[in-house]
């Protein structure tokens, strides 16, 4: 390898998103199709999109211990040959924009030529993330916390966004901003779970406390549905339907001790990307004024205001200032955020929905479409570790 | 500053705590029995470590001395929870989760119940005691560690041991 080549180890402009795909969203235990038929279809749905044979996939990327394997993936489609299959590490939607970087590493490193990253969900068949039953005893981290019914996410989540509230003066108004922007867009998208279900300022405060401080609106959906997009290398964009949209950049990880156990990572009011957010600047080679558009994980909407201050949008004591629907919604807004619903209110496909929906808006395809569209950033799932985001760009940013 | 408490603060029926397998937590749930708070301290470096682990994070030293401290702490954040995530949980109604931090440990911190009214104002920075709390009908019984509001001045900065 050359010195020069040395110097330019990236992902930015070397690999395309050509195609994306998901199957209808349903509520939660709600799909009449098991979760490993969900997967196909949204993998076929990508493949339609882009005008590709599916045999042609020779790598699969997911995260979140996705169920739907590989090899069997790789066997029912009838794939001519598997050349990559890459699970990111850590639970949750952490690994949204992280199995995108690894697909895309993968093409870039010359392993493979075709990745689907996909992200399939069946809770009907599977279970609940919000409800923990069916255990008995518990050891490591959990034990720490269960025994004090410290249980689900929003339990685990709540103190962080306490802390981070009390520390910077947030307010519970910016939390509700984030909730009604994101049900703003679900109105115009009609794959939106919630869509013809609108949100007020009214309903959201006299909606129930599942845990403080976050009202019913605060917390994401669950739901059962399928999610896929089709990477190739940037070369080979033009052969497809669509446009290709170009991967910028993207990171994952977390900063020091983020997993101490029992709540003892050292800066604990933080959503994770204290170093994650400026490694993915570097690499995309672009700032928080060239974004035109956000789809930031919302497993909780505290999340959100933390990631997006990690982000340099705001500094955390102007969050209150800037997290207003004016704000947040397309087309109009400063910083159009979540513009297919997001988790809240499009579907909880476990954050890859938000990696779609940043695909259409470079496209210019979005049923809440912004008209600075040529960067689009994703956050991934805020709170965890690893985390990971990715900013996505129009051939014009090359 | 610390005494049992008389009844549990949450139903029977939530997950019971037990040490590993390779049993790296042990000292610390056979602390809890005794009524005696465990945390892990590095021989070598003084670093004060929880949750357990089999190394120093601070110096790699390996094999950390398990070493009594007294419980007390403050609030360093709270969450009260409406919503049951547990059938255990169903006809409970509220109750409040605290973090709290032991300045005199090298400020590490652990999660329990604050014991008393479920409705009350909460403070981050607000003194605490520990309550250590046995469930010796359970099977496997276990002890955990429970706290409440401290009488008497808030526990400061300039109390930290390190």
């Amino acid at each position: 390898m050359t010195a020069r080549a040395r110097d330019e180890r990236t992902l930015r402009g070397r690999v395309a998103v050509i195609g994306i795909g998901e199957t209808e969203y349903y509520r939660h235990g709600a799909s009449p199709d098991p979760e490993f038929k969900l997967a196909l279809k949204a993998i076929l749905a990508a493949c339609e999109d882009a005008g590709l044979d599916p045999r042609e996939i020779d790598g699969f990327s997911s995260y979140s211990d996705d169920r739907s394997e590989a090899s069997r993936l790789a066997a029912a489609l009838g794939t001519h040959r598997l050349r990559s299959a890459t699970m990111q590490w850590g639970g949750g939607g952490g690994g949204c924009c992280a199995a995108v970087a690894n697909a895309a590493a993968s093409i870039a490193a010359g392993l493979a030529d075709c990745v689907v990253v996909f992200r399939s969900l069946a809770q009907g068949q599977y279970g609940r993330f919000g409800q923990a039953g069916g255990i008995h005893t518990v050891s490591g981290e959990r034990s720490y916390l269960m025994p004090y019914g410290v249980l689900a996410p929003p339990q685990r989540f709540a103190m962080r966004v306490r802390r981070y509230m009390h520390d910077h003066g947030v307010r519970q108004e910016a939390l509700r901003a984030i909730a009604l922007a994101a049900y703003h867009h679900a109105q115009a998208n009609p794959r939106a779970v919630m869509h013809g279900k609108p949100l007020d300022a009214e309903k959201y405060d006299a909606s129930r406390w599942i845990v403080e401080p976050f009202h019913l609106y605060d917390c994401c959906m669950e739901n059962d549905g399928a999610a896929a997009l089709l990477l190739v290398p940037a070369e080979r964009a033009g052969d497809f339907r669509h446009k290709g949209v170009y991967v910028l950049g993207a990171a994952f990880g977390s900063g020091h001790r983020a997993a101490a156990t029992a709540h003892n990572a050292p800066l604990y009011a933080t959503a994770s990307f204290d170093t994650v957010a400026p490694d993915l600047y570097r690499m995309a080679e672009v700032g928080p004024s060239d974004v035109g558009v956000v789809q930031a994980y919302e497993n909780f909407t505290g999340g959100v205001v933390m990631a997006l201050a990690e982000h340099g949008f705001f500094k955390p004591e102007d969050a209150n200032e800037f997290l207003t629907v004016d704000n947040l919604i397309a087309p109009s807004g400063r910083l159009p955020l979540n513009t297919s619903g997001g988790n809240l209110a499009e579907c909880y496909m476990h954050g890859l929905e938000l990696v779609l929906e940043a695909v259409r808006q470079v496209r210019g395809t979005s049923t809440n479409q912004v008209p600075r569209n040529d960067v689009a950033l994703v956050i991934g799932g805020p709170m965890v570790t690893p985390a990971s985001n990715l900013i996505l760009g129009s051939e014009a940013t090359l | 500053m610390s005494g049992a408490a008389r009844a549990h603060h949450l139903p029977a029926g939530l997950p019971i705590p037990v040490s590993e397998p390779d049993g790296l937590s042990a000292p610390y749930w056979a602390g809890l029995r005794l009524n005696r708070l465990l945390v892990q301290r590095c021989d070598r470096c003084t670093t004060w470590q929880f949750g357990p682990e089999w190394i120093c994070h601070h110096c790699h030293a390996f094999d950390l001395t398990w070493t009594e401290v007294e419980p007390i702490g403050r609030i360093f954040s709270w969450e009260r929870v409406w919503h049951p995530s547990h059938a255990a949980l169903k006809q409970h109604g509220p109750y409040v989760a605290l973090l709290v931090e032991l300045p005199h440990a090298g400020r590490v911190r652990m999660v329990g119940n604050l014991l008393g009214d479920p409705r009350q104002t909460l403070v981050i920075g607000t003194a605490v005691a520990g309550v250590f709390e046995h469930h010796l009908q359970s099977d496997p019984a276990y002890s955990l560690l429970q706290w409440r509001l401290q009488q008497g001045p808030a526990v400061s900065e300039s109390q930290s041991a390190d």
